[in-house]
């Protein structure tokens, strides 16, 4: 990775800048243009949708801890303020899982990782003052606000069976279609509308501000990992989102204008919304966890005292990760009924991304091979984080296998690979980032102790929970079940204990930061050392409201 | 896995590759399929009636009564804590089976293993204590050559058998084999035997208390199984009236999704006579998760006495009786496909003349 050389000049210059004007509160929070301002949003949005999303997941494993139906049917009742039937709890089950993964997906790590960090470090990292388009990145945010409300605000109105749209995160024809009357899944379509334009934006916004605006002599060659990741997420959203809005469009004029895009009886196909569908879903898959490859690797290289291993090797991986990502989408839909030679053209194709995922696991330990590493809370993360993914990763190659799927899909074995690779893989290394950066953001020094505590809870929770779902999977339990035979109750049970136990972890998180931003020790500008040479770290903690008006010369 | 045998599927994987016709296993058919649930009064007489069938059976013959055959603990269902695939009855389920835990399972632990030895190691080598002076290192051509090329020929260790076992799935089911069409219904499976004089059967899950009673794991019994031949592979066309379902038996190693205005094609071969649990395996609404698919497998005789406790006929006898009679009033009338529908009650009436088949 570049070296960069900021003089001490420039530091100072940016210090006597600190005073220049702060917009007055609602100006300043409600109409933004300011980058960092904007990524702040992004990350307080984020963490309200993941208590959210992550309190659902909780009532969820409430529900499953045994077999039988224990709470729904309260719970559909509370909402609808009447006594439910039980297939309208059961109806809630269905509400439940989808919000969850709708509100984890486009709520949770996308605006974390792409409008969260992105916006705050990819400016600064290519020593850029802002935003290439400051207006369009707050209107990208405030899409998000009403795209949640409406998602929300969906499962308190009729769905079908019952309240909300109980369609799963896919919304696959013809079950949300003739499947469920009622808006609410008109109304989840169009939050899904609005968050895809939101991210379109952002992702327009992040091309253009890498492409034109990097500091003179930071060449595309020279761009810290990070920007390369968010680069190429940026891409993927940009290629992909509009197939996801235009399938959905078509969800729309099926349920409403009497189209059968995906109506057999009308000469439509609904493997044809399948296909779409994944043709977004797998590249989105890449989008959540880009982002992490970049900020893992800025960690790993910072506490290991040396450069990123072979900096080319990871920046292209992450492009052949890219690229590959659009042509395996049918690896989700092995069981529709392919013919052989598209299955097995998926199988080979899939396997190939465990080749460029492969460099980047290796090159991470070649980056601390030979280091002087030390172990603060971000590192422990992204070590987490490489094993955890790993993990996740192998049991991707299993399920690539065409063969081996048909036992495989649509069971928990499956809800255990994404969730190694997302709420272990994503998730770890957000919080990597989130602990890397929070002094820089804040201005002051988190907690080590209850740092390491986090983690160390959360990890073994997580762990808990997530590992017995390959032994329910491959047991044969399909995912989205309120209920199941009692032969799996056992390793159901100790998965809601795990849940337990990771919620024990997050509440630590929760404490940090309070303790933190109120009693923190003041970080200085550079606060991680010698290790740590991308641009943030010559500006002061945190940053002045505007940086780098002189530009920095990178050498 | 035999080596031979590895280059026999191969060789296989290649002809499919050239003929891929014969290897395609899904037609759409746009406006064939009737969407439209039986309601529940026709669920209602179905089930009378199949109980009907179970105690009027001796009038069906010399072939004896059909008794829904007792589950054999943990075979053909999940086990308590299980932590492994569920034993196979097919011989496609035996071979994935073996590539999953022979192949794939070494592998992955082997690969998780190493990475985690690593990690432990570099952290326990070159923590800042033991290795205060990082070195500069940045490049290393060969290495990086090394882990590029090793994950490639990793994977193609496992696509060459991965392959095989596709083509193994994929490979038709004989011309003559008997055919059963599924259909999934919100929220419950119904069984067609167009073989068999075109009979459907509704299949409802069981309540707790009554699967209990009938010593059937709960969630899983039903009250009318998809009974089926043993030792012979079947074609199994799998659609759906409604939305999308997905027939899974895990003990088959069999899944395929049931959609509406499709139908999808698998062979289903069981080895030995035995009940196979399933569940639908595709988000279908409130009740996805009460619709489960019990497969009961019975020899060919036992099977046929089924059958004929149905008022369905039997497939070899029918054919040949009504072809010689009727063969060239079907070709001028009607399409070769719907002239077995047309004559199912020349072939019951057929049967009641042909010499049953010997028990």
């Amino acid at each position: 990775m570049t070296t960069i050389a900021a003089t001490p000049g420039e530091v100072h210059a940016d210090a006597e800048e600190h005073h220049d004007h702060v917009p007055p509160f609602f100006q300043r929070w409600f109409m933004s243009t300011n980058h960092k301002d904007i990524g702040t949003l992004y990350l307080i949005f984020a963490v309200v949708a993941g208590i959210i999303g992550g309190a659902i997941s909780g009532l969820m494993r409430m529900e499953l801890a045994e077999p039988g139906i224990q709470y729904l049917q309260g719970w559909a009742s509370m909402m609808q303020g009447s006594a439910a039937t039980e297939d309208q709890g059961l109806h809630l089950w269905n509400v439940l899982i989808t919000a969850h993964g709708l509100i984890m997906v486009f709520f949770m790590v996308m605006p974390a990782m792409i409008g969260g960090f992105g916006n705050w470090f990819v400016p600064i990292m290519i020593g850029a003052p802002d935003m290439a388009f400051p207006r369009m990145n707050n209107i990208s945010f405030w899409l998000l606000v009403p795209a949640f409300i409406l998602l929300l605000g969906s499962t308190f109105v009729p769905g079908g069976t019952g309240l909300g749209a109980g369609t799963g995160w896919t919304v696959y024809a013809p079950l949300s279609t003739s499947g469920s009357q009622g808006p609410a899944v008109d109304m989840a379509i169009l939050s899904l509308h609005l968050a895809g334009a939101s991210s379109i934006l952002g992702a327009i916004n992040f091309i253009t501000t890498i492409f034109n605006m990097r500091a003179p002599g930071m060449t595309i060659n020279k761009m810290p990992l990070f920007v390369w990741s968010v680069l190429v997420t940026a891409f993927l959203l940009l290629l992909a989102l509009p197939v996801l809005a235009a399938a959905i469009t078509m969800l729309l004029t099926d349920r409403n204008f009497q189209t059968a895009f995906f109506d057999a009886a009308g000469g439509g196909d609904p493997v044809l919304y399948q296909h779409l569908f994944w043709f977004f879903g797998h590249p989105e898959v890449y989008i959540m966890i880009l982002p992490g490859f970049g900020m893992v690797s800025h960690i790993i290289a910072t506490f290991s005292k040396k450069p990123v291993f072979g900096y080319l090797g990871m920046a292209y991986a992450m492009v052949a990760i890219g690229v590959v990502g659009f042509i395996v989408w049918a690896h989700h839909m092995f069981t529709v009924g392919l013919s052989v030679n598209l299955k097995m053209y998926f199988t080979a194709a899939t396997m190939v991304i465990a080749v460029p995922t492969g460099i980047k696991i290796f090159s991470w330990i070649a980056t601390m091979w030979g280091g002087s590493l030390s172990f603060k809370t971000p590192m422990v993360w992204a070590i987490g984080f490489i094993f955890m993914f790993t993990v996740g990763g192998v049991t991707g190659v299993v399920l690539a296998n065409g063969g081996i799927d048909d036992a495989m899909h649509d069971t928990y074995y499956v809800v255990a690979h994404f969730h190694y690779v997302l709420s272990l893989g994503a998730v770890f290394s957000m919080f990597a980032g989130f602990y890397y950066w929070f002094p820089k953001m804040s201005g002051r020094m988190y907690n080590e102790l209850l740092g390491q505590l986090h983690f160390w809870i959360f990890f073994i929770g997580v762990n808990v929970l997530f590992f017995p779902m390959h032994f329910l999977g491959v047991q044969g339990m399909p995912r989205r079940y309120a209920d199941y035979p009692e032969q799996f109750a056992y390793w159901n049970e100790i998965a809601s204990y795990g849940y337990a136990i990771m919620g024990i972890g997050m509440l630590v998180f929760f404490a940090n930061i309070g303790y933190s931003l109120f009693a923190g020790r003041r970080a200085e500008g550079n606060y991680w050392g010698e290790g740590a040479t991308t641009l943030e770290w010559t500006l002061s903690s945190p940053p002045p409201f505007h940086q780098f008006e002189t530009l920095p010369q990178i050498k | 896995m035999t080596f031979m045998n590895m280059v026999k599927s191969l060789s296989v994987a290649a002809l499919l590759v050239m003929t891929p016709h014969a290897a395609m296993a899904q037609e759409t058919v746009a406006a064939d399929v009737q969407i439209e649930a039986p309601t529940n009064d026709n669920q209602a007489n179905d089930n009378s009636a199949a109980a009907d069938a179970s105690t009027d059976a001796d009038t069906s013959g010399a072939v004896g009564s059909y008794v829904p055959m007792k589950p054999t603990e943990g075979k053909g269902m999940p086990v308590d804590g299980g932590i492994d695939f569920q034993d196979q009855y097919s011989e496609v389920g035996q071979q994935a089976y073996a590539m999953h835990n022979y192949i794939l399972m070494p592998i992955i632990v082997v690969i998780s293993l190493f990475v985690l030895g690593l990690l432990l190691w570099v952290m326990a080598r070159y923590r800042a204590k033991a290795n205060p002076e990082a070195s500069k290192t940045t490049h290393n051509t060969f290495i990086e050559v090394i882990w590029t090329l090793v994950p490639v020929l990793i994977l193609i260790g496992i696509a060459i058998p991965s392959i095989s076992l596709l083509a193994k799935q994929y490979e038709p089911a004989p011309e003559d084999a008997l055919t059963i069409k599924v259909t999934g219904y919100q929220w419950y499976w119904g069984y067609t035997y167009p073989d068999n004089g075109g009979f459907e059967v509704i299949s409802n899950m069981l309540p707790e208390e009554e699967a209990k009673a009938r010593g059937e794991p709960a969630q899983l019994a039903v009250d009318n199984r998809m009974v089926v031949p043993a030792g012979v592979p079947i074609k199994v066309i799998v659609t759906a009236a409604d939305v999308i379902h997905s027939f899974a038996v895990p003990s088959l190693w069999y899944k395929m999704d049931a959609i509406p205005g499709r139908l999808n094609e698998k062979v289903m071969q069981i080895d030995e006579p035995g009940v196979y649990y399933g569940q639908c395996s595709e988000l279908c609404g409130a009740r996805h998760g009460f619709m489960p698919i019990a497969v009961e497998a019975l020899p060919m005789d036992q099977y046929n006495a089924w059958v004929q406790s149905q008022g369905g006929t039997i497939k070899g006898e029918g054919e040949e009786t009504p072809e010689a009679v009727e063969g060239d009033v079907a070709d001028t009338e009607t399409p070769a496909v719907e002239s077995e529908i047309v004559n199912t009650e020349d072939v019951a009436a057929g049967t009641k003349t042909a010499p049953t088949p010997a028990n």
